[in-house]
């Protein structure tokens, strides 16, 4: 397992820098730069700007200059924020999106794998037919108009719950960006789970199971759940990043200050640095997650051990 | 107020001991205060910085208005009214200014404000190691030495601004700007605190490091959620604030903002109600729609070294038949004015010559368009292709299409082509268009703040336009002190812009937001949109 473990992450390393290198050329290859305003600086104010961060150095150098930070973990200074660097604005906005994200993750999950497997074991039945139109509601739901949806019904219109705004994490400020979250991922892990749990139930050794006359709660909990568990597992690794670095729609329409938004104003505002910054971010955390989940994958079936 | 100080110079050395001693919440007798004095902004967005020399935007000027405070600063009818400093004055040739300082000021911390804190953000703003953007405010205002300071020549202590004592702060021109007074509500020239700046570096703005002289001081700063001001008990006028707390929140989305404003969490949203919720919620909420004018311009600029668009007839005729009473009335609909000239009439010291097309009817200036057209050459048997540039935006895209339709008499056939926004600023940047949508908004409330922009070398005349007459007579405006007099100068530039058509000016922009009753003092006329939140107040609800 450690063997494994540090293979992986061996192998990390080269995928990450590819990453890197794409991300950096690409992203100067985009029209504009962070320093194109409405109004055109004169050429004088422009290069002190571009001194300031070696906008000035040929590409190569650039380029080397951000590698040697990013050695030392540092992930240099924001060119929109100027009064932050990357490494700041991930660290405050980070947190806020792993907390909203953890809770939503775990609601989804739950509520996800129960809805599909009572929806499997009640197949064709209008519990099934409830459930999975449910579902498919949700699938195709953009979060773009269910969250707005959201707030107009339990804020606006009802006053229950604020429209935006995170304070801190109050429970209050998280009840409908989590709702929005879990909404949109429950109903694809429902969908999963029922297919795989009808799969498994129609397996010979569910029916020699039920031979032997164990009881139903026993046939499930036991021998059914976990391979059923294993394609909602495979979706569920690189959700789970999804899940955690925040979403652009969510944030933008509650107001949470966390690291979804960076992805798009990063990339509109060419700010270079806080972009590769994320797409860092993200690439470790993706290469984490799917060998987290081929380790889990093995602790659930064990046909499927890593070291074979 | 600022005309009288400029109209005055000419007697040479006045104090302006004249001026209204200062703005106020102003809260009219028998108005019965809330007792909880705090306020809610919606601020657009997410501010580059909160250094008063680093700030881009009105993301960041917002705030900064009641964190900081000029040597001067706007009443609600955007007149320069003392600010730090409480007199100033200008020598006859209108190149030295004299500011003295107020009595007992103080930054936040308690330590004494002097002249010398402006000499060191004016020196900061226009340093090459501080790279900020609008160290150009200081070159154009012709400060000496800014230029070649920021080009590295010269020292930066060797900028023309120089502390005549604690309290007298002189600045020297290369060259009279009579309405350099008026150019300094402008955040970049608010002083920033040396022995803050000096010890912590970029760190200084945090909330527990900022220290300013405003009539608030920071007291927690969430980015990309919330700005969190409380009053500053030092501020020289703090006995005359009311409002105790206000909260900035940074939201990019018209929608989110409205939805939070429906929710009662916002007082006072930031510009721009969005256009397809502001006829409901006019009927809605009458008296919570607040709509005033604005010191800005949108139009479309022609690129004018691409054929036809050199020729002066094909640009007027495509100008005389767009007809911006329909734009203005069935896209827009907020109270925006037809626009014939580039200065928006709301400027202050002149107003903008009558156009005389203006007042056609729009049969006759289709019929005067066609003329135009049928003489360069073009037609309905030889029609002209245009491509319309413009960046991506709903709004936008709505004009564009209008403009389209209505050059459709004209044999015009158009394509319309948008663009992501950094990347439609490359394309106009680089001349790679025909025609282009623009807008442009005043950094000061002198008529040269739009002008300006057409001046042959100017790096915002994207379109190219080179008029020597016009230069010359801008150029010459800049030696007449006098408003009444200057403005002939801007009227004659102006009626050649009318002639030359470089740009069709579609219309003048206003500020909408929505502002809940029991918000007090908000100035209904303040073309720059300065709000100063001392000034305003919360009445019982």
């Amino acid at each position: 397992m450690f063997r494994f473990m540090v293979l992986r992450l061996a192998k990390a390393i080269p995928t990450l820098l590819i990453l890197v290198t794409l991300s950096f050329f690409l992203m100067q290859a985009a029209p504009g730069s962070p320093f194109t305003g409405d109004f055109n600086l004169p050429p004088e104010v422009l290069a002190n700007i571009e001194a300031k961060y070696h906008l000035d150095k040929p590409m190569w150098q650039q380029y080397l200059y951000y590698l040697g930070d990013l050695a030392r973990g540092d992930l240099g200074p924001s060119f929109k924020y100027k009064d932050y660097t990357v490494n700041e604005l991930v660290g405050q906005s980070f947190p806020i999106s792993i907390k909203l994200g953890l809770v939503a993750f775990v609601f989804t999950v739950i509520f996800g794998a129960a809805l599909g497997t009572v929806a499997a074991l009640k197949q064709n039945s209008w519990i099934d037919y409830t459930v999975m139109s449910l579902a498919m509601v949700g699938v195709v739901l953009p979060s773009f108009v269910l969250a707005p949806v959201l707030v107009l019904i339990f804020s606006v219109k009802l006053g229950w719950f604020p429209a935006g705004g995170w304070h801190g994490g109050g429970w209050q400020y998280m009840v409908l960006p989590v709702a929005a979250m879990a909404i949109l991922y429950m109903a694809s892990i429902a969908r999963i789970m029922r297919g795989s749990m009808i799969e498994v139930m129609h397996s010979p050794y569910i029916r020699t199971c039920h031979a032997k006359g164990l009881p139903m709660r026993h046939i499930i909990f036991k021998h059914a759940l976990r391979p059923a568990m294993l394609p909602v597992v495979s979706y569920l690794g690189p959700a789970f990043v999804g899940i955690i670095t925040g979403s652009v729609v969510i944030e933008t329409v509650f107001g949470i200050p966390g690291i979804g938004q960076y992805f798009v104003n990063g990339a509109l505002n060419r700010d270079y640095s806080l972009v590769l910054g994320l797409t860092i971010l993200v690439g470790a955390l993706t290469i984490l997650f799917t060998a987290i989940v081929d380790i889990v994958y093995g602790l659930i079936d064990p046909r499927i051990r890593v070291e074979s | 107020m600022a005309k009288t100080i400029i109209k005055a110079v000419g007697l040479s050395l006045i104090m302006a001991s004249v001026l209204p001693m200062a703005q106020a919440a102003d809260v009219p007798e028998g108005t019965r205060l809330h007792p909880v004095q705090e306020l809610i902004k919606g601020n657009g967005g997410e501010p580059a910085s909160l250094d008063p020399q680093k700030i881009e935007g009105t993301t960041g000027s917002a705030p900064s208005k009641d964190l900081f405070e000029g040597l001067v600063q706007q009443d609600d009818y955007g007149n320069v009214i003392p600010g730090q400093a409480e007199s100033w004055s200008i020598s006859e040739d209108n190149r030295v200014f004299t500011f003295h300082l107020r009595d007992g000021l103080k930054w936040s911390d308690g330590e004494p404000l002097t002249a010398h804190d402006f000499v060191f953000a004016w020196r900061r703003l226009v340093d090459p190691n501080t790279a900020a953007r609008y160290a150009w405010y200081l070159e154009i205002a012709t400060v000496a030495n800014a230029t070649d300071i920021i080009l590295g020549k010269k020292s930066p202590a060797e900028l023309g601004v120089r502390a005549l004592d604690d309290r007298t702060f002189e600045v020297t021109l290369d060259k009279p700007v009579p309405y350099f007074v008026k150019m300094l509500g402008h955040q970049s020239t608010y002083p920033t605190p040396q022995h803050v700046v000096e010890r912590l570096g970029d760190r200084w703005t945090r909330p527990g490091n900022m220290v300013s002289n405003g009539a608030y001081v920071l007291t927690d700063w969430v980015v990309n959620e919330r700005i969190v001001m409380e009053r500053n008990p030092l501020y020289w006028d703090d006995e005359n604030t009311v409002i105790n707390k206000v909260s900035y929140l940074a939201i990019e989305s018209g929608n989110s903002e409205l939805s939070r404003y429906r929710a009662g969490e916002i007082d006072l949203t930031s510009t721009g109600i969005p256009i397809e919720h502001y006829k409901s919620l006019k009927a809605e909420r009458p008296d919570e729609v607040v709509t005033t004018p604005y010191l800005g311009a949108y139009y479309y600029e022609f690129n004018t070294k691409v054929p036809p668009f050199d020729d002066k007839r094909v640009r007027k005729a495509l100008s005389l038949a767009v007809e911006r009473e329909k734009i203005t009335t069935y896209v827009l609909g907020q109270g925006q004015r037809p626009a014939f000239t580039f200065t928006p009439q709301s400027v202050s010291g002149y107003n903008p010559p009558e156009v005389e097309y203006a007042n056609w009817t729009s049969e006759q200036r289709m019929a005067e368009a066609k003329r135009l057209m049928a003489e360069a050459g073009y037609g309905p048997d030889k029609p002209l292709t245009i491509n319309l540039l413009y960046n991506t935006n709903e709004n936008h895209k709505k004009i564009a299409v209008v403009i389209s339709q209505l050059w459709k008499p004209l044999g015009v056939r158009v394509s319309l082509e948008n663009q992501e926004w950094k990347t439609f600023l490359d394309t106009r940047n680089q001349g790679r268009f025909e025609m282009a949508r623009a807008g442009w908004v005043g950094d000061y409330n002198d008529a040269s703040t739009m002008l300006d922009i057409l001046l042959s070398n100017h790096g915002q005349n994207k379109g190219q336009w080179h008029n020597a007459e016009y230069d010359r007579i801008l150029n010459e405006s800049r030696m007449i002190a006098d408003d009444a007099e200057r403005a002939k100068y801007y009227e004659r530039a102006e009626r050649i812009i009318v002639e030359e058509m470089p740009i069709i000016p579609v219309y003048e922009q206003v500020i909408t937001r929505l502002k809940r009753p029991y918000v007090g003092g908000y100035p209904m006329n303040n073309v720059e949109d300065s709000i100063y939140t001392k000034n305003l107040y919360i009445i019982a609800h």
